[in-house]
């Protein structure tokens, strides 16, 4: 079947040392794309994944960089996976606005220039890929709703939501082949979950971890948390030909979070 | 990839033609059982083509709209193969005119249709697709085709809008519903933009020939012409989002909707 098959295509992944990333990058491997990781560390080993480099989301000069590398050892790029993110979760009251434009800087920046950095490459490629090339951005249901305490977050996400919706049409005007959606994940089981159940605890909101952690899982339909694996395998579909009239849409993947 | 719903039962409502036809061809290419339906009778040269097509297939004549017609294909798929993973409720008409021209029998016809057969298929099969999804890793999936036309509102097509943002909530409720009392089936819809069937073109020659100033072949250009990416969809592009859904690849996804529109509601 060769709906979901990657093969020939290379991939670009951020983040790809997080839970979602490292998934992803797995998970493209294995639908046959050669997939660049990066991520934040000097050095990083992530299974799946061709080659490591580092990259600061937010350094436009770091992008500029990669994207002439991956024109020189690669010389093509067919899908793009800003997934690089960071949750930040506080009062209003108790958030910095340092801290604030850190997050919208990794969340917001990040997809901006990603997108910016790798527009050429990425339409080359998508002529001559069925489907065009892909974006696919890491948006959350923290982009669909609000959640209290975390502002920072949901309106970095947000911006994600509708940044990802105006590239799919500046590149449809243009009849640059290149689809843009975003993925909405609920609550994934992550390192960054974790981060957030320990800061709810700091801010008083839960006595303790676990009862942040059941609280948050029972908020989705199904009463679990997802795994990044089934995150995942809904980026591989908006990669893959199977998504050709896919732009602009937004991937809701919340086990019936945001059905309510 | 070619096995991912190997072993699988799926049945799809308005399975002959357009959409419907896509999804169950690409749900076979994936190693699905598929069960057609439609109005057609059983012995008819449409319904031999179609099984022709599509490995280990059938066929039950099935008019949507009718209780007893789904109780009856749900004994057949009973009995004949004693599982349902997949049900795809995809039929529907479409209908267009001003709220003041609609006649209630047509708007009852219509949401008879597009609404009360997906009301029927789900209330009818979910005991088997419950039972089906107990034994699979993550459950049984059904597929509620709306459309944009069930997210944006569109002059003159108050009807078809109403029908589809009907399905769009059904769909949210089913999620809930099931997962709430622990049923094992996630339940999300699709929501196509405009894409090239012999609906399509039947709906606009009927609106051609009540307008008067627009050709068919105009109103059809106009669309893809409003359509970001300047082209409608082709029916295996919906097929192929369906075979996505109903797979495990999915297993996190309830209550969600999958918008395949070329961008039309991105604006």
């Amino acid at each position: 079947m060769s709906n979901f098959d990657l093969t020939g295509a290379v991939a670009l992944v951020t983040g790809a040392n997080g839970g979602i990333g490292s998934a992803t990058v797995q998970a493209l491997a294995d639908a046959g794309a050669r997939v660049i990781a990066t991520d934040m560390p000097a050095d990083a080993q992530i299974a799946g994944a061709d080659s490591y480099r580092q990259l600061d989301v937010t350094d436009e000069a770091a992008w500029t960089a990669l994207a002439d590398h991956i024109a020189g050892s690669h010389g093509r790029l067919d899908i793009l996976v800003n997934n690089a993110g960071i949750s930040v979760t506080g009062s209003i009251a108790e958030t910095s606005l340092a801290t604030f434009r850190k997050c919208m800087a990794i969340n917001v920046d990040g997809v901006f220039l990603g997108t910016k950095a790798m527009e050429d490459l990425l339409a080359r490629s998508g002529a001559d890929r069925k489907g065009g090339s892909s974006i696919i951005n890491l948006s959350s249901v923290g982009g669909l709703r609000g959640a209290a305490y975390m502002s920072a977050y949901c309106a970095s996400k947000g911006a994600v939501k509708l940044f990802t919706k105006s590239t799919a049409l500046e590149y449809a005007a243009l009849k640059k082949p290149i689809r843009a959606n975003s993925v909405h994940p609920g609550g994934i089981d992550t390192n960054m979950m974790d981060t957030i159940y320990a800061r709810y605890v700091e801010t008083g909101l839960f006595a303790d971890e676990a009862t942040a952690r059941a609280t948050v899982a029972a908020g989705h339909a199904v009463g679990r948390m997802g795994t990044p694996d089934e995150i995942a395998t809904g980026i591989v579909y908006l990669a893959s030909p199977a998504a050709s009239f896919m732009t602009g849409s937004e991937l809701v993947i919340d086990g019936g979070m945001t059905a309510h | 990839m070619a096995d991912r719903l190997e072993g699988r039962v799926a049945l799809v409502s308005g399975a002959l033609r357009g959409i419907g036809r896509a999804i169950a061809e690409c749900l076979a290419a994936d190693g699905a059982t598929v069960i057609l339906t439609d109005l057609d009778a059983e012995d008819s040269p449409a319904v031999a083509e179609a099984l022709s097509e599509m490995r280990g297939s059938a066929y039950i004549s099935l008019d949507a709209t009718q209780e007893a017609a789904w109780q009856n294909a749900r004994d057949r798929v009973e009995q004949d193969h004693g599982r349902l993973d997949i049900l795809v409720n995809n039929v529907g008409a479409d209908l267009t005119g001003k709220v003041q021209d609609l006649e209630l029998a047509a708007w009852r016809r219509l949401t008879a249709l597009n609404l009360d057969s997906v009301f029927l298929g789900t209330k009818t099969f979910q005991p088997l697709l419950a039972r089906t999804g107990a034994t699979t890793p993550y459950g049984s999936s059904i597929i509620n085709i709306s459309s944009i036309m069930g997210l944006v509102g569109m002059g003159e097509v108050s009807a078809y809008n109403a029908s589809k943002g009907a399905v769009r909530l059904f769909t949210k409720s089913n999620a809930i519903e099931f997962a709430d009392a622990g049923v094992p089936i996630r339940v999300n819809s699709v929501h196509p933009g405009f894409v090239e069937t012999p609906l399509l073109w039947q709906g606009m020659d009927r609106w051609s020939k009540r307008d008067g100033t627009l050709t068919a072949q105009q109103l059809v250009d106009a669309m893809a012409q409003g359509t970001p990416v300047k082209r409608l969809a082709q029916p295996v592009e919906i097929g192929k989002v369906v075979a996505f859904l109903a797979s495990d690849d999915a297993s996190y996804m309830t209550g969600s909707e999958v918008v395949v529109d070329g961008g039309w509601t991105a604006r």
